[in-house]
């Protein structure tokens, strides 16, 4: 299928998920015939009915809590939550129950479930609908949390989370929603666990995911033409982190850039490197960097670019990794 | 036709032209913020208080200067009633240095410490646990404020009004929870999302005093505040006060609204126009005249084109300030700086 957003790409996931497995429903707020804010849901309401897809009313704790209900039963619920500041209302339920059922009940209960969450910056928009949550849930023991960088990704790895025995927070990078890519439709879920080398390089690594993947690409291809070979990877999911592929690469290119929107501070930039540090100490030129947001609240939407990770910033980390 | 100098609803006549006046304002400012927007002038999402007017007027009329009010993001109404300079609001909406929450607040987080404006709220429902918060604090202190808590319908199926609700009750704190029903949370219509026709049996769940009212009139909304904000103040408990009406534009700017009728928003906005409907009844008791209203949306004009005038020439923040303000010491926001980008050669 040629010129497929990412925005799409997950309404065909879903599509093609509600098809295959009748025990698969949506619910959330206005995902039925409004088809949610960014449209993810468009139409399904419609070919699928109420029964499959339907609209809830504003409770975010409750939906949470419908979902780990219909995981319990055996069904395959996919939540969505309209931002990302607002998942926060239904966190007691996704971290104390969802995230800890199967252990609680000795590992007699799956909660196969899938929470959609639009996530990051770079839309325009201000606090609470900008926001990297995703290392409050990668904290949490229990569940494992992805977001997709290309329309292709999304696809295969909203497939791969319906059918995840485990629950899974599925990150959707806003900014991306439109960007688009032709895609080979239908294909197999992906995997969970792998990152992919998405560009080979020589000289280091930029490590990224969801939204700064792009910007991660945008970054290598201007440092080539400076004459520097960057390889870039997408992690894919943030918990588990795919540390293999990880450290293969930065074995080979010695140098490292951690890019991600949230705050550098406690970011996931931080487990990274520091996993990074201790199983490739002999190997590391130079102290792996990081480029992200400052500890503050989410700038309001005309200074959104200068705190968001761009292209320069990131040669700029790049740069001091080679002149260490 | 002789003008008379009657009272209605004990206000006398330039009270009820001021009220008037106030609602022309509202929905004039309105209007010129969605034109902003619309230009590119604002950021961010944009929510308009147009239809609601009298349901606001009418409400925070009743309250008294020391009284607080803690409301939604369809708030930039509640803060020019507050007493906020229009100016400030329409500054903030521009996110420049000059506004009410110095630009870092934005459409949705209108704030005066002055003025008692507790502050909208982006997060629908929080207002309801915070205002419970403020009625708390008014309470201990032994203090006379009331505070007035604007939510929507769809606000009042958060878990937090239903925490909010038992607990004031339980305690007697002085709170208005004051329910804008402008029968729509977002696509939802408020006949599918409630599993009651109004919120009155869930007042009587927690023992609440409650009130309904058209929120199309702008006296009703008026009189049933009055008496609300006194059973507050003279300590007898909090006041669950539902006011039905309509948002006549989509929910925010970048709604297409197909989840109701053309024919639906026509019929609200031809028969039910909370201004249309306060002119007719001041015109009936002979208190305005046609030259009265057209000097009123004159003034409203006028004062618009200011706020927008000043909110467009007033200075945008630093980028440095970002770091202030993040806490109180000044100092964390520090520890993670980063350098602006800086583009290369
Ligand atoms: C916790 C939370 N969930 C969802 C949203 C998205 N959202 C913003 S406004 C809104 C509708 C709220 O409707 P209502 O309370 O009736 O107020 P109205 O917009 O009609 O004034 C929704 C769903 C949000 N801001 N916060
Ligand atoms: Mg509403």
């Amino acid at each position: 299928m040629t010129g497929v957003t990412l925005g799409k790409a997950l309404n065909l996931a879903l599509h093609d998920a509600l098809q295959s497995d009748s025990r698969v429903v949506m619910f959330g707020e206005d995902v039925g015939n409004l088809g949610g804010v960014f449209r993810v849901t468009d139409g399904l309401q419609e070919e699928f009915g109420r029964e499959r897809v339907f609209n809830t009313p504003l409770a975010e704790a409750t939906i949470a809590a419908l979902a780990l209900g219909m995981a319990m039963k055996g069904f395959r619920p996919v939540a969505e939550m309209q931002f990302d500041a607002f998942s926060y209302p239904s966190f007691q339920q996704v971290t104390s129950n969802i995230a800890k059922y199967h252990t609680r009940t000795g590992g007699a209960v799956n909660m196969q479930l899938v929470i959609r969450i639009p996530y990051g910056g770079n839309i325009g928009a201000i606090e609470q609908h900008s926001e990297s949550p995703e290392t409050y849930y990668a904290h949490t023991a229990g569940l494992k949390v992805v977001t997709p960088s290309t329309p292709a990704d999304a696809y295969g790895l909203l497939l791969g989370a319906i059918k995840d025995p485990d629950p899974v927070i599925f990150l959707e990078p806003k900014a991306r929603y439109w960007m688009r890519q032709d895609i080979d439709i239908p294909a197999p879920p992906l995997p969970l666990d792998r990152a992919q080398v998405v560009r080979e390089g020589r000289d280091a690594t930029l490590i990224a995911y969801g939204p700064t993947v792009q910007t991660a690409l945008l970054a290598a291809e201007q440092g080539e033409s400076e004459g520097v070979s960057l390889e870039v990877v997408d992690l894919r999911s943030l918990s588990p982190l795919d540390m293999d592929t990880l450290a293969a690469s930065v074995r080979k290119t010695r140098r490292a850039v951690v890019v991600h929107e949230a705050p550098v501070f406690m970011g996931l930039g931080a487990e990274i490197v520091a996993q990074l540090m201790h199983d490739l100490f002999d190997v590391l030129e130079a102290p792996i960097e990081r480029v992200g947001n400052a500890t503050i609240p989410y700038p309001p939407s005309r200074f959104e670019k200068l705190f968001l990770p761009d292209a320069d910033r990131i040669l700029e980390a790049v740069d001091r990794t080679r002149e260490y | 036709m002789a003008i008379r100098n009657v009272t209605l609803a004990g206000l006398d006549r330039e009270q009820l032209l001021h009220m008037h006046y106030q609602m022309v304002l509202i929905r004039r400012f309105e209007e010129k913020a969605a034109e902003e927007y619309t230009l590119g002038k604002i950021g961010g999402f944009l929510h308009l208080y147009i239809g609601q007017e009298a349901s606001g007027v009418g409400a925070l009329s009743a309250l008294r200067p020391e009284d607080y009010v803690v409301s939604s993001y369809r708030e930039h109404g509640h803060a020019i009633l507050k007493g906020i300079d229009p100016k400030a609001v329409m500054a903030e909406l521009f996110g420049k240095a000059t506004g009410c929450s110095k630009g870092r607040g934005g459409s949705m987080h209108m704030y005066s410490a002055e003025h008692n404006l507790i502050g909208g709220q982006a997060i629908v429902g929080a207002q309801l646990a915070i205002g419970t918060g403020i009625g708390f604090a008014s309470q201990y202190e032994g203090k006379q404020s009331v505070v007035s808590v604007m939510f929507g319908d769809g606000a009042a199926d958060e878990g937090a009004f239903h925490e909010a609700l038992n607990l004031a009750s339980l305690w007697k704190l002085p709170v208005v929870y004051y329910c804008e029903n402008n029968q729509y949370s977002m696509g939802m219509a408020v006949t599918k999302a409630w599993s009651v026709s109004s919120l009155e049996p869930r007042a009587a769940a927690y023992g609440m005093a409650y009130e309904r009212v058209d929120g199309m009139d702008l006296l009703a909304v008026r009189e049933t505040m009055l008496r609300a904000a006194e059973r507050a103040r003279k300590g007898e408990g909090p006041t669950l006060v539902e006011s039905v009406t309509y948002r006549f534009r989509g929910h925010s700017m970048a709604d297409p609204a197909y989840y109701r009728t053309r024919d639906e928003e026509a019929r609200w906005r031809s028969s039910r126009d909370p201004i249309a409907l306060f002119e007719a009844k001041l015109k009936e008791n002979d208190i305005i005249t046609d030259d009265d209203i057209a000097a009123a949306n004159m003034r409203a004009d006028e004062v618009v084109e200011e706020c927008a005038q000043f909110a467009e020439e007033s200075p945008v923040p630093e980028p440095d300030a970002l770091y202030d303000d993040v806490l109180a010491d000044g100092t964390g926001a520090i520890a993670w700086r980063n350098q602006p980008s800086t583009p290369r050669d």
